[in-house]
């Protein structure tokens, strides 16, 4: 047999050459995410067949983004968490409980800027607790993330008292009005997009993101390597705890208000909209760009139903069905 | 005789490889038969053929002369064909007898009977010489060398004709291996036949009947007379070169072969870089005072579980000590800290690899620069092209093959994942290496580069201290030994002063009391 191209060394394939690819951002799509698009571009086709007036109308678009930005923040912090190893429940009830506690009477009197920097601490508490107990307790993420979960969520119905808080400060509600838009993108998509590119900055480029998917990948070799895997684990719900500070002032926005049954199942959307992006649960691997398209078919299906007429059941059903379908893919590709 | 499995033209690609190309196999009833050959010679593939995980995609199976087709495990399992793999595939926690009967559970109408179970794992554990064993003990709460036991009573559990065993003697201690020969001479004298992989010559001289030599997925030669057969010869069919001196010389023996009078020659004294000062570990290691200079290389030699991996770890850091504490340039470390004891600039490549070191999901690139990072980012930020021409020129320097960076390091042999492992402390310019069996599932070529590596950096003067189950591997390498015996250290010696013998004398003198 003339195999003369083998490596005596590994008995494999000759050497590839030493090249790799570069150049426009385009060209690093992997196929999992052209995939995706291909979702969206198909629901997109329904849409225009099935409701042609209003589905490509300017507001619709708007609304979809928009509905898109709030659970996109929380999914960006909770892929931080996926890659890293870790699983965040709480985050739904962390949202609840920053939207509740930036809407307070109290709070509102500090205005914008102290409504906001509320929010955002409740969120970072929220990540530190979880940070703690995780990293340093050493809880299972899941039980501490389900404490966090239960006692957030009481929380935030203590100090509402089961009532909606109405924003009486001008400048939030301001922000949600047409009048806000920069050339027609609503603030709430921009922080979306400031999120997300600074979300796949910080994984891709910096000495985080590194050890977010060593650390994530494998614990024990980082730990070898003198990675500080307790630091990292902490820093990481910090960063979701963040991103459900900022997702639940949005949604303060949004809404004009702030209720205790704010961001409900927002765990459950988060992390699935994660997997279907291509994380993987046992971390190590995944993309913030996959999250990003994995919110955007979720909001897309969730539109298409709502503009047709379809009970939310029906939505629950498809949403579970894309999940699965998704991972079976991902799971035929890799033993491809 | 007839052989009892015959496999003809057993051809297998997978993409961008082809694993076996046209091997032939014929294995007789009663006989050890042993596969030789370098990582990625095909042996593992052609096991999984033969075990039902891996279809051919040409190529005739035969049993007892009639064809068959093992389409997946069980089938196999029906003809009586066991394997026990290298990675041990028990339920950590599940019990012993659990682990045994696991997919064929003793049961009547689907009601499972522990006893039953029980009384007949009691029965196999004694047959395997290790009546000690609780069968009702969690696996996870057993030794290595017992798992190894659980495992082959698993597959004697079941009537087994011929039993594949991949490098079963990798995790034990000498008197472990004496045993597991005992246990397949027993299954021999009774028909079985027994195909054994091993990267140890010496053990196939031992028990094997018959050798055949793997390389690239084919056939180099079959069924060599394995007790005759030359071990050059050998290891020339796997290589397609001689290794005359695996163990390259000391820099002292280079030049002449006289010993340097004292005081003779410019010779710097020696520089003391590590100090362990009493450091101990309750009921792990007693207190060790130990000093490593520059350009020196110390083994420790012992039993696994004398406390050598302990010791290692715990001047690593990855351990906390209960006494005592680590030194380097005069200075104490942070006990229990690992990123104190990467800063001072000591590096571990730890026993277990894939597990223990590597990243399997990415790139060589990034596990090379994983201990490193801080260094390629200004603020966090990485500056990526020139982390990768860093690590690119590490594992360059180290011949890795095939040198590609990007290449995920999964798909790397073991002797150049090790590779990776080193350059990931070369480039951290560290100046202590502690080597945890550096050569454990790394093929015979890969061990003299490697072995030649550890020499090249003790007289670039990084401070090496080896641990290894094989005597010859401590010996050859070493200046200075120390032997272990439940964690003391028995000895120390100039490896010169020591040989095989003599070692193993020390580290198993009065192992028998216990």
């Amino acid at each position: 047999m003339l195999s003369t191209t083998t490596s005596p060394e590994t008995g494999r394939a000759p050497r590839s050459p030493d090249k790799r690819r570069r150049g426009i951002p385009l060209a690093h799509l992997d196929l999992h995410h052209v995939s995706l698009l291909a979702v969206l571009g198909v629901l997109a086709l329904i849409g225009g067949l099935t409701q042609p007036s209003q589905f490509l109308s300017t507001d619709n678009l708007q609304l979809i983004l928009t509905q898109a930005s709030v659970i996109g923040v929380v999914t960006v912090g909770v892929t931080f968490v996926i890659i890293g190893g870790g699983i965040d429940l709480s985050v739904g009830a962390i949202v609840a409980l920053a939207s509740v506690w930036c809407t307070t009477v109290a709070t509102q009197e500090f205005g914008l800027a102290g409504m906001l920097l509320c929010s955002l601490l409740v969120g970072l508490a929220c990540g530190l607790v979880n940070g703690v107990l995780i990293a340093y307790g050493p809880m299972v993420p899941f039980i501490a993330t389900l404490a966090m979960l239960a006692s957030a969520r009481g929380l935030a119905l203590q100090i509402s008292d089961g009532k909606t808080q109405v924003v009486t400060v001008q400048p939030v509600l301001d922000l949600g009005l047409p009048d806000a838009y920069v050339l027609g993108i609503p603030p709430l998509v921009l922080v979306f997009a400031v999120v997300a590119v600074l979300g796949w900055l910080v994984l891709n480029r910096t000495t985080f993101g590194r050890r977010t998917v060593a650390v994530g990948g494998n614990p024990e070799a980082s730990r070898l390597a003198g990675i500080a895997v307790k630091r990292q684990r902490l820093l990481l719900y910090l960063v979701s705890g963040l991103c459900c500070g900022i997702a639940a002032f949005m949604l303060v926005v949004l809404t004009g208000s702030g209720q205790n049954t704010n961001g409900d199942l927002y765990e459950l959307d988060a992390i699935a909209a994660a997997i279907i992006g291509g994380t993987l649960l046992s971390g190590g691997r995944g993309t913030i760009t996959g999250s990003v398209l994995g919110v955007l078919v979720f909001t897309t299906i969730t539109n298409l139903f709502a503009l047709n007429n379809l009970q939310t059941d029906v939505q629950q059903i498809a949403k579970g069905a894309i999940i699965v379908a998704a991972v079976l893919v991902q799971k035929g590709r890799n033993s491809a | 005789m007839a052989p009892l499995l015959t496999m003809t033209g057993i051809t297998k690609s997978f993409p961008g490889v082809r694993a076996l190309d046209g091997v032939d196999l014929a294995v007789e009833a009663g006989e050890v038969h042993c596969l030789l050959g370098q990582n990625g010679a095909g042996k593992s593939t052609l096991i999984k053929v033969l075990a039902g995980a891996h279809q051919p995609d040409e190529g005739r199976i035969e049993w007892r002369e009639e064809p068959v087709r093992l389409s997946n495990p069980v089938a196999a399992m029906r003809l009586g064909i066991s394997t026990i793999y290298q990675e041990l595939d028990l339920v950590e926690h599940l019990s012993v007898a659990e682990n045994i009967f696991l997919g064929h559970e003793i049961a009547r109408h689907g009601l499972v009977r522990p006893q039953e179970a029980r009384h007949r794992s009691t029965e196999l554990l004694g047959r395997l010489g290790h009546p000690e064993i609780d069968p009702e003990v969690l696996v996870g709460r057993l030794s290595a060398a017992h798992q190894q036991v659980v495992s082959m009573a698993r597959a004697l559990s079941h009537d087994v004709r011929l039993l594949v065993m991949d490098e079963p003697s990798a995790a034990l201690d000498p008197d472990e291996v004496d045993n597991l020969f005992r246990i397949v001479a027993d299954l021999t004298s009774r028909e079985v036949a027994v195909v054994y992989i091993s990267h140890r010559l010496e053990e196939i001289r031992r028990i094997g009947d018959r050798v055949s030599v793997l390389k690239d997925g084919r056939v180099a030669a079959g069924g060599l007379a394995a007790r005759t057969t030359d071990t050059k010869q050998v290891v020339a069919l796997m290589t397609g070169r001689e290794i005359e001196r695996p163990f390259p010389p000391r820099r002292h023996e280079e030049p002449a072969p006289t010993t340097p009078a004292p005081g003779s020659g410019p010779a710097p004294p020696p520089t003391p870089v590590l100090r362990t000062e009493g450091l101990a570990r309750q009921g792990e290691f007693s207190p060790l005072d130990l000093t490593l200079h520059a350009g020196e290389v110390v083994g420790l030699a012992g039993l696994v579980g004398s406390g050598r991996s302990e010791i290692l770890e715990t001047v690593y850091g990855a351990r906390r000590p209960t006494a005592g504490r680590v030194l380097v340039d005069g200075r104490p470390l942070r006990p229990g800290s690992v990123p104190a004891a990467v800063r001072a600039g000591i590096g571990l490549a730890p026993e277990e690899r894939k597990a223990q070191a590597l990243l399997m999901l990415e790139s060589v690139t990034r596990n090379v620069s994983v201990s490193t990072l801080a260094r390629f980012a200004t603020g966090g930020w990485l500056d990526r092209t020139r982390e990768r021409q860093a690590a690119h020129a590490g594992t360059r320097d180290l011949s890795l093959s095939p040198d590609d960076p990007d290449r995920p390091v999964r798909t790397l042999s073991g002797g150049n994942q090790q590779k990776v492992v080193l350059a990931r402390w070369l480039l951290r310019e560290c100046r202590v290496l502690l080597l945890d069996e550096p050569t454990r599932g790394v093929d015979v070529g890969a061990r003299a580069e490697l072995y030649a590596l550890v020499r090249r950096l003790a007289e670039e003067g990084v401070a090496v201290l080896l641990v290894s189950s094989e005597v010859p591997e401590v010996l050859g390498l070493a200046d200075r030994v120390l032997v272990l015996r439940e964690g003391q250290v028995v000895h120390t010696a100039p490896a010169q002063e020591l040989d095989e013998h003599r070692v193993l004398d020390l580290v198993m003198e009065g192992s028998a009391s216990c």
